[in-house]
């Protein structure tokens, strides 16, 4: 046993039918310390974590917590040896309160009555030394996703963890938001608990962790102190190769596509869009920036023709579409990329043809029959020009990563040639070489002339693909900046809601 | 139509009200505990007829009235288990398994009857529970008529919604099992098994619901007859969402269908030219424009009617 390894992996194996998902990791963490499990998605990091905290048995390997092997497959075994994982998709339960969701599992099930002021007393407690603040009578439900993840992290501390295991733990989280978890999660580190966090962005890892373990291919590539290491060293470990997000052209913007005036709109009582104005114009990227749950969202349901204005015009070419449908928007030649590519961007259970002709299954159907034989040609002509990897025209899509399934989706809308796109967080949950190849082809259709919406909470991305930008706070949009003049400060200001008007261009 | 209303004040009319809601009582509140774990037993009406026949039977065959509830819960149990077995372990769709257990038991329920006891121009009887008016309570002016002069398995009822109530709200095996019906993942997170937590909720839920039925036969009526349950088991899954899940609210609903149910019947007595099938349409018409009133603001466990599957999401 090494000096100080609270935790130790030896050996972990683990096949789910022919593939390997974890190929013989042997991994080891100190106390104090902060590991950062870094790799693409289908690396192999939630499996390896999920065996570590007994969700599944490995097929080969052993876990050791200070020295004594966890029996496999119980996550009861591991709370008890002071493991607690912050899950990616919260395990809480949205209709309990936060102290129902947090003291559920460390009370013996037959005890007769509950000690919730005893219960409360120790969270408010936990909640203090760390500095997570949470009210343990709200409802888990009411509360946004940052708190929701303090519950999570709070979970795990109330049942005495001393090794904590987070995956993706900024998934869900702004930039803000991030920054102050690692921020406390640091203290932590300090105060003697011993933390992993899976991630696969890069500045995360550079800036929150002591130690980097690379993933890849289910095999542990790369081990590295995070002093000693740098970005461009990680990506390529991570990815097998160099990869590079490609770079915008600068060229002259054309036409006016879309111009939208006074656009407001509410949701659930509030106010979710107000006054908006915007215009897209042809060959041009239009950035939208903001935190997000700023109005993102209703712009986006709106422009797919998913709801409806209160006020406002919006015009595509002239023609007014503020009421449009979805299926107009398809005939008309306005490609859409969703949010939430699971709920509405593919039908899972549906193959990968059948996703790619959906929007336009006329064009493949003769006397009411598909033309299934067209239809198959036409998916296997997207796989080939968008790189779909790991999918033939019958795989089921659900089984598709992330990545490829948001290239299926624009693949489908940029193959029709569209005047207009509205891309919404097109590459939220996608790991590096995924985001590059989003990018080229939202460039790529940028330079054959499609205007192109681009909403997004990476800044990086939005300022790297955009012509120009806007800032939504509130539901109300800034006036556009030219690309060029960007800075930091003043991105981060106009995402607070202030902003200057004097140099819009 | 004073005389309508006259029929209101009249204690009669309210230890009805009671009698009548004494099974509702007990089939909701079985319904409520396996949906609050996630699943949904339509197998309830079958269960009751189960737990009416079996109760029944053993009285029959010379047990105790007592020993009839006892070996009633024991058959709700094992039909709960078998829609357990099939909808958590096998996670297979729970109306449907529902559906099956109710056509399955209610068969059974009567087959074995008939294989069992001699059935001449009249059903067989036997001695029923006889109202047990409560020493001192009984003696309180209306509210003794009523509520403390009724059959041992009312109170038991009656007892067994403040029990659910403060099984669910303050221990931590409610908590457990609430949680396994809001996202059964966060109670395998935390260490707990899901499923055996499911299996259990449905086996003690369907225990309860066949209480409902046994009440029928062992203190309500003297006999077992076929058709005996009249849908009282779909009520009671229209009155859990009535309800929203709660067992306070379920008593409420149980008590308030008792009521257009008692006022109906006395009501075709004393209102006349009008067809009784209006009158007996009543409750259930009323109970749908409650469960319109009601029911769009309930909470819906999150997780009610999704298989578990571990390690999937």
């Amino acid at each position: 046993m090494s000096g100080g390894a609270v935790l130790e992996l030896e050996g972990i194996t683990k096949r789910f039918g022919a593939l390997v998902a974890n190929d013989d990791v042997t991994l080891s963490l100190k106390k104090g310390e902060v590991l950062a499990l870094l790799g693409e998605n289908g690396a192999g990091k939630t499996t390896l974590m999920n065996i570590l905290f007994g969700h599944y048995a490995a097929d080969a390997g052993e876990v050791r917590v200070e020295g004594r092997p966890l029996p496999p497959g119980k996550p009861r075994a591991a709370i008890a040896a002071g493991v607690g994982m912050v899950h990616q998709h919260f395990t809480l339960a949205g209709n309990l309160t936060v102290l129902e969701n947090i003291v559920i599992g460390s009370e013996p099930l037959w005890k007769v009555g509950s000690d919730r002021d005893g219960a409360a007393r120790k969270l408010m407690q936990l909640s203090a030394t760390f500095g997570l603040p949470v009210d343990p009578e709200a409802r888990v439900g009411d509360l946004s996703v940052g708190e929701r993840q303090r519950v999570e992290i709070l979970k795990a501390l109330y049942r005495d963890a001393r090794i904590l295991i987070l995956d993706e733990p900024t998934a869900v989280l702004a930039r803000p938001e991030a920054e102050q978890l690692f921020r406390i999660l640091r203290g932590m580190a300090q105060g003697g608990l011993s933390i992993i966090f899976i991630s696969h962005k890069l500045h995360e890892v550079m800036g929150a962790s002591d130690r980097v373990v690379v993933l890849r291919g289910g095999r542990v590539v790369a081990e590295r102190a995070t002093a000693e290491t740098n970005p461009a060293e990680l990506a390529e470990l991570m990815v097998g190769r160099a990869v590079a997000r490609p770079k915008r052209e600068a060229h002259a913007a054309g036409a006016p596509v879309v111009v939208a005036k006074g656009l407001s709109a509410s949701a659930g009582g509030g106010m979710a869009l107000d006054a908006v104005d915007f215009e897209v114009r042809t060959g041009e990227i239009l950035g939208i920036v903001g935190v997000s749950g700023n109005g993102q969202a209703m712009l986006g349901r709106v422009l797919s023709g998913l709801a409806r204005l209160d006020a406002g015009t919006i015009t595509f070419d002239g023609r007014d579409i503020a009421r449009i449908t979805p299926r107009a928007a398809v005939r008309m030649g306005i490609g859409r990329v969703p949010e939430d590519r699971h709920a509405e961007g593919v039908v899972g259970d549906l193959a990968v043809w059948e996703n790619a002709v959906l929007e336009r299954v006329r064009d493949f159907s003769r006397w009411g029959f598909v033309r299934r034989r067209a239809a198959e040609a036409h998916a296997a002509g997207l796989i080939a020009r968008f790189d779909i990897r790991g999918a033939g025209p019958a795989t089921r899509t659900r089984l598709l990563s992330g990545g490829n399934m948001q290239k299926l989706i624009l693949g489908r809308n940029l193959a029709a040639g569209p005047r207009f796109l509205l891309a919404n967080q097109p590459t939220r949950g996608l790991d590096e070489g995924a985001i590059a190849a989003v990018h080229q082809e939202l460039l790529m259709a940028r330079s054959e002339g499609a205007a192109i919406l681009l909403i997004s909470e990476d800044l990086e991305e939005a300022v790297g693909l955009s012509d120009r930008l806007q800032a939504i706070s509130k539901g109300r949009l800034s006036e556009p900046i030219a690309a060029e003049e960007v800075d930091a400060r003043r991105l981060g200001l106009m995402m607070a809601g202030v902003w200057e008007t004097r140099d819009a261009v | 139509m004073m005389e309508a209303l006259d029929i209101l004040t009249t204690a009669s009319l309210w230890a009805a009200v009671l009698r009548i809601a004494t099974p509702l009582i007990f089939g909701v509140l079985g319904a409520l505990i396996c949906e609050r774990a996630g699943v949904l037993n339509l197998g309830i009406e079958g269960i009751m007829t189960m737990g009416a026949m079996v109760g029944w039977l053993t009285v029959y065959w010379g047990g105790d009235l007592w020993a009839g509830l006892a070996m009633a819960v024991l058959a709700g149990m094992a039909m709960g288990w078998l829609h357990a077995m099939l909808t958590v372990p096998l996670g297979l769709s729970q109306h449907v398994s529902g559906l099956g257990i109710t056509l399955l038991a209610s068969a059974l329920a009567y087959y074995l009857y008939r294989l069992w006891v001699q059935v001449g121009d009249l059903p067989p009887t036997i001695e029923p529970f006889q109202p047990w008016p409560i020493p001192g309570l009984s003696a309180i002016p209306f509210l003794g008529d009523v509520v403390f002069t009724q059959t041992p398995p009312t109170y038991v009822a009656l007892i067994l919604v403040g029990l659910v109530a403060w099984m669910l709200a303050r221990t931590p095996m409610g908590l457990a099992l609430r949680m396994t019906g809001e996202n059964p993942h966060a109670v395998e997170a935390q260490g707990l098994n899901p499923v055996r937590i499911r299996i259990w909720a449905v086996m003690v839920g369907s225990g309860i619901m066949a209480l409902g039925g046994a009440f029928l036969t062992t203190a309500a009526f003297n006999s077992f007859f076929p058709g005996m349950v009249q849908g009282r088991g779909w009520i009671c899954i229209a009155l859990v969402v009535f309800a929203s899940w709660r067992p306070g609210k379920a008593l409420l609903g149980a008590l308030l269908f008792a009521l257009f149910d008692a006022f109906q019947l006395r009501l075709q007595t004393v209102v006349e030219g009008v067809p009784y099938q209006l009158f007996l349409m009543a409750p259930y018409v009323l109970s749908i424009v409650a469960l319109i009133l009601v029911a769009r603001r309930a909470r819906v466990p999150e997780a009610l009617m999704q298989p578990y599957r571990r390690g999937e999401r």
